[in-house]
């Protein structure tokens, strides 16, 4: 038993790799309960999908892929701001249209690559074990700016994303807090990429947050009890992918699914089969 | 920090009034407010009376902030709206929040007290003391680590009502507090306002309870659109003011006004909101 654990932690890929998936998990669980919440589900999709002609114009010209990343996703966070906020189109749809002219744009660069299709894949799916020590600190820095403006404004997001009547009653600068909260997003779309990748990052930043809410009444324990199934989905998965030979980043997101089934039957609150 | 002080110490000397001054909203070319002008004294209890759709709610989120006005100004203790740092607090129509919220009925009310802890400072003492005697005066203190889903609509009703005295307001408004809550909340809603009456509170609260706003309030306002008429409950509730207000939803009964509210006569003047 100890050996099964210990065994993949030979290799130092292994080790990167189970770093950062840990990470990842931690900060797409936390970050995710103001998605789940606030109903943003379709949004987080759409934005992983927006990075990609950022990861292809980096890639490109050379530069570093995840400043590529970022600045893409949050170019497209505050234009989805932008065309919904006047009201003449809902959000969803200006989310419908940046995401699919991101997402056309990004292959569209990428097929003048003509290298393209192993990175392609990379990108869609995540290569965990190709995480690099740099890779690893820059995963490091990112989630912990995260982490730290989650709990810094942990309590005017609450009030944002209860009752946004309060918080204008009470004056708060709700319009800033959300752009704040969408920039948040996007940089945990950018740490997930090497892990899981963007075509599975939302289930990261829904699955596990969607399973708290089922099993607790309060914000913060929904935090805690995401961050815990984030980060157990994700060594669960790591070492499901090392023994079964599947994609790390679809073995991640199949454990946390599988918490999200067992949490909608029998969470002893909300659970349809629950003992009461 | 120092500017938030200076605040409190000149509101502190003023006291508080609602200026509105030919105001005016649209919503699809038909104006919800049509300029309405009203001034209400400090520490007056109001009550704002009219037809559905009459502009009742779109008065109350102008005084919020929540909607701006297409015409006219509205000032609070004087100053321009917006620059009234914490002293309105708004009780809005009860379906307006997630009730699955992962919040308990105590968190609610502590977000009241948001503007005295802040992002940095935690609740203190104080807020914590504040919170529980709100919950004591509308009775929810068992209720304090409930989930916002297991209330009934008075209770429910109860503790925003408490969250907005955890505000420790100026000025209150309540949107329609009576309408679909049991006796006993309704009491204490009455009980609540002659408590704030005492501490000077000014009120403005909605109903569509004609008989109601004259026996339990100061002052009521009518209106439809326009501002049809303001004052004493005698001066307001005579026969052609609530003509003009309700229409042929009126119906005079032995000098008793009853509004019909089962067939409005109308169906596009009950489009707002």
């Amino acid at each position: 038993m100890i050996t099964w654990i210990t065994q993949p932690l030979m290799y130092e890929f292994m080790q990167r790799g189970l770093l950062a998936a840990v990470i990842v998990g931690l900060v797409c669980s936390i970050i995710g309960c103001y998605v789940v919440l606030r109903s943003m589900a379709f949004l987080g999709d759409a934005l992983a999908h927006a990075i990609l002609p950022g990861i292809a114009i980096a890639y490109l010209f050379g530069g570093n892929l995840m400043i590529g990343a970022l600045v893409a996703s949050i170019l497209v966070a505050l234009a989805i701001g932008f065309f919904s906020k006047h009201g003449t189109i809902r959000e969803d749809t200006a989310i419908g249209v940046l995401f699919s002219a991101a997402l056309a744009l990004g292959i569209a660069i990428i097929s003048t690559i003509r290298t393209y299709a192993v990175d392609l894949s990379h990108i869609l799916f995540g290569d965990v074990l190709g995480v690099s020590s740099s890779d690893l600190i820059q995963i490091s820095i990112l989630a912990f700016v995260i982490i730290m403006l989650v709990l810094v404004f942990y309590r005017p997001f609450k009030i944002i994303s209860f009752d946004p009547v309060l918080a204008t009653t009470l004056k708060l600068p709700a319009e800033q807090l959300r752009t704040l909260l969408l920039i948040l997003i996007s940089l945990t779309i950018v740490t997930s990429l090497q892990t899981v990748g963007i075509g599975l990052v939302a289930a990261m930043l829904v699955t596990p947050a969607a399973s708290a809410f089922l099993l607790t009444n309060r914000l913060s324990r929904m935090m805690l009890v995401s961050a815990g199934i984030g980060v157990l989905s994700s060594v669960l998965g790591l070492y499901i992918s090392y023994y079964v030979s599947i994609a790390s980043g679809s073995a991640i997101v199949l454990v946390s699914t599988l918490i999200f089934i067992f949490s909608y039957l029998f969470s002893p609150r909300k659970g349809i089969l629950r003992v009461s | 920090m120092g500017n938030q002080e200076l605040k409190e110490g000149i509101f502190s000397e003023i006291p508080a009034r609602i200026d509105i001054s030919d105001v005016s909203v649209i919503y699809n070319n038909r104006p919800a407010l049509d300029h309405v002008s009203l001034s209400v004294p400090h520490g007056l209890q109001v009550a704002v009376v009219g037809p559905n759709g009459a502009g009742k709610s779109t008065l109350f989120k102008l005084l919020v902030g929540l909607i701006h006005p297409d015409t006219g100004t509205i000032q609070i203790h004087s100053q321009p709206l917006g620059d009234d740092a914490y002293c309105v607090a708004y009780v809005p129509q009860r379906e307006e929040v997630d009730l699955r919220f992962p919040v308990t009925v105590q968190e609610v009310i502590m977000m009241g007290r948001y503007r005295h802890y802040g992002l940095i400072r935690k609740p203190s003492q104080n807020d914590r003391e504040i919170v529980r005697i709100a919950m004591k005066r509308l009775g929810i203190q068992k209720l304090a680590n409930s989930s916002l889903n297991e209330l009934s609509g008075g209770q429910l009703q109860r503790v925003f009502l408490a969250r907005a005295i955890a505000q420790e307001p100026h000025i209150l408004l309540m949107d329609e507090p009576f309408n679909g809550v049991d006796l006993s909340t309704q009491e204490a809603t009455f009980e609540l306002l002659d408590e704030l009456k005492k501490q000077q509170v000014t009120v403005m609260v909605s109903t569509h309870d004609l008989n109601m706003a004259a026996t339990r309030f100061e002052a009521i306002v009518l209106l439809r659109h326009r501002l049809i008429a303001y004052g004493k409950p005698a001066e307001v509730m005579k026969r052609e003011h609530l003509a003009a207000a309700f229409g042929e939803q009126l119906f005079m009964l032995d000098g008793a006004a009853l509004v019909d509210h089962c067939c409005p006569p109308d169906s596009t003047e009950v489009n707002h909101l």
